[in-house]
């Protein structure tokens, strides 16, 4: 392991826990906007997790230790996930340990742990969360795995950085296999990230929620872990798509001025990304939760559809 | 130049692939009627630029046909019709939407693979392409299996008619004139006889669903 990758690999640890909670202000902000509120200030969510680490957290008599490691445990995954996906460089010391595949694991053992620890209360509305979490998460992660499976035939290798830096360096064609991937990618991303034709991030309806019912018990330094962790998730989601389907000003190996560059070209990307996501969520309404099994199974049909096309036509 | 022709043709194929999935999971039977329409937009624009890239100007006349009669006309008929029908929804479909889906996912897979060998005996520019029309064929199939109403079901006909059409194309460069012309009557002519069928249809049970015509005698 050199220095520069090292240095690289910190900088983008640093960007991903600002980015991620600067990336949900911009969204709430955004959305706000678009309904004709008054916005919350962009750095509401860093206010939030300051208020909530100097809290005292309360925890249940009968909760068990997976309820005390859960935060840490998701908060680690969320990282990790953010440091294997390449935001600014290529040049990642820690991408050789993960492939894509295993993001999708590291994704999956956050998601077996927060439901755990919902159940392990006891309290119905955990319970109830934990089920619509387990339904949205196994019918997302097949439909997640086909687009980057995509993504890795084009550039025959699962590997993030490798698919990113071949993607960005091929010349100009229209692929249509990509463009599925992105479609099925945008939908796995709304229903991952508790977004709004699937969950309401800001809802608190108990008989509606999903996100929120998981974390209805947790408080203090516990919840502000997990928040941020969330932050995390729709921040390590964003760059995952922005460099496979739009992988331009991503630095290369040894490139210092590229690096300086891709700052704020990611910037611009993570911007215009959240302001999209704004827009989707103020136009559509959130779907009955029996309707999520069909809205998933469209992004599963389009990442498979894409893998065929891309098999048949090799573009 | 070729390579980008080949590639805008293989994003047309893929849209037709997209949109008869999209036919395949539609409830809103208007909204059929309009992603039919697409699909014929999908075919002129596929055969406009096999066209161009070869040279062979009677696809022009033939993609011309297919617009004024699969993008204007039929589309046309079929909302009055379902105007005059008074039918907006068509709920009932046989077996759920997402098996729907994965059925439509097999049949893909099947005909990719049923199209690889025979493509390989064409030297058209498009023929990549075979196996996407052959899957269009397929689920405009399916779809007209799953339905129970009448309207649906003479959509998915008529999809069927894209998807062969797209095949004809794709494989051989079109079929002559004279062929097409006549499948271009047919095709009308067959939608202005189902038309009047359904009426009768409604007459006769007060409802579209086919599942009436099994009943041969009236007791």
């Amino acid at each position: 392991m050199n220095l520069e990758g090292l240095l690289a690999q910190l900088l983008a640890m640093a960007v991903a826990l600002a980015g991620g909670p600067l990336l949900a202000g911009w969204v709430n902000q955004c959305r706000a906007w678009l309904q004709g509120r008054r916005a919350p200030p962009l750095l509401m969510p860093f206010r939030m997790l300051h208020k909530l680490f100097w809290k005292e957290s309360v925890v249940a008599h009968d909760a068990s230790p997976i309820f005390r490691i859960t935060p840490y445990i998701v908060f680690g995954c969320m990282l990790l996930a953010s440091l294997i996906i390449p935001t600014l460089s290529t040049d990642l010391p820690m991408a050789p340990a993960a492939d894509a595949i295993a993001l999708v694991g590291l994704f999956g053992i956050a998601r077996l742990f927060i439901s755990l620890a919902a159940m392990d209360i006891g309290t119905a509305f955990g319970t109830m969360g934990a089920r619509r979490e387990m339904l949205v998460g196994f019918l997302a992660e097949p439909a997640f795995l086909m687009v980057l499976f995509t993504a890795s035939l084009i550039s025959s290798s699962t590997s993030l950085a490798t698919t990113v830096s071949t993607l960005a360096h091929r010349e100009f064609a229209i692929l249509p296999s990509l463009a599925f991937a992105g479609i099925a990618f945008t939908m796995v991303s709304l229903a991952e990230n508790a977004r709004v034709p699937v969950d309401n991030p800001a809802t608190h309806l108990e008989l509606t929620m999903i996100h929120e019912a998981l974390v209805l018990e947790y408080s203090g330094r516990h919840l502000a872990l997990i928040e941020w962790a969330a932050t995390l998730k729709l921040f390590a989601y964003s760059c995952a798509g922005l460099a496979i389907f739009f992988p331009w000003g991503i630095a290369e190996a040894r490139d210092h001025a590229a690096l300086l560059w891709a700052l704020p070209v990611l910037a611009v990307k993570l911007a215009i990304g959240g302001f999209t996501l704004a827009l989707i969520e103020t136009i559509l309404a959130k779907m009955r939760i029996f309707r999520v099994p069909e809205f998933l199974a469209t992004a599963f049909l389009l990442g498979v559809l894409a893998l065929l096309v891309h098999l048949l036509l090799g573009a | 130049m070729t390579s980008l022709t080949s590639q805008v043709i293989n994003l047309f194929a893929s849209v037709l692939l997209l949109i008869a999935f999209a036919m395949l999971s539609q409830r809103r039977i208007v909204t059929l009627i309009n992603l039919f329409a697409l699909q014929g937009l999908a075919l002129v624009g596929s055969t406009v630029t096999v066209a161009w890239a070869t040279g062979q100007h009677h696809l022009y006349w033939s993609a011309g046909i297919t617009f004024v009669l699969k993008v204007v006309a039929l589309p046309l008929i079929l909302h009055r019709l379902i105007r005059r029908l008074n039918v907006k929804w068509d709920i009932e479909t046989l077996i759920n939407i997402p098996t729907m889906m994965l059925v439509g996912i097999v049949l893909v897979v099947f005909a990719f693979n049923l199209a690889l060998p025979i493509s390989e005996f064409s030297n058209s520019i498009a023929r990549g392409t075979l196996g996407i029309a052959l899957a269009c064929v397929l689920m405009a199939f399916l779809m007209m299996i799953t339905r129970s109403k009448a309207v649906p079901q003479v959509i998915g006909f008529l999809a069927m008619e894209n998807g062969l059409f797209f095949a004809a194309t794709s494989a051989t460069y079109g079929m002559p004139m004279v062929v097409e012309l006549g499948i271009a009557l047919d095709v009308l002519v067959g939608m202005i006889i189902l038309g009047v069928f359904m009426f009768q249809i409604r007459e006769q049970f007060d409802s579209l669903d086919i599942h009436h015509l099994e009943k041969l005698k009236e007791d």
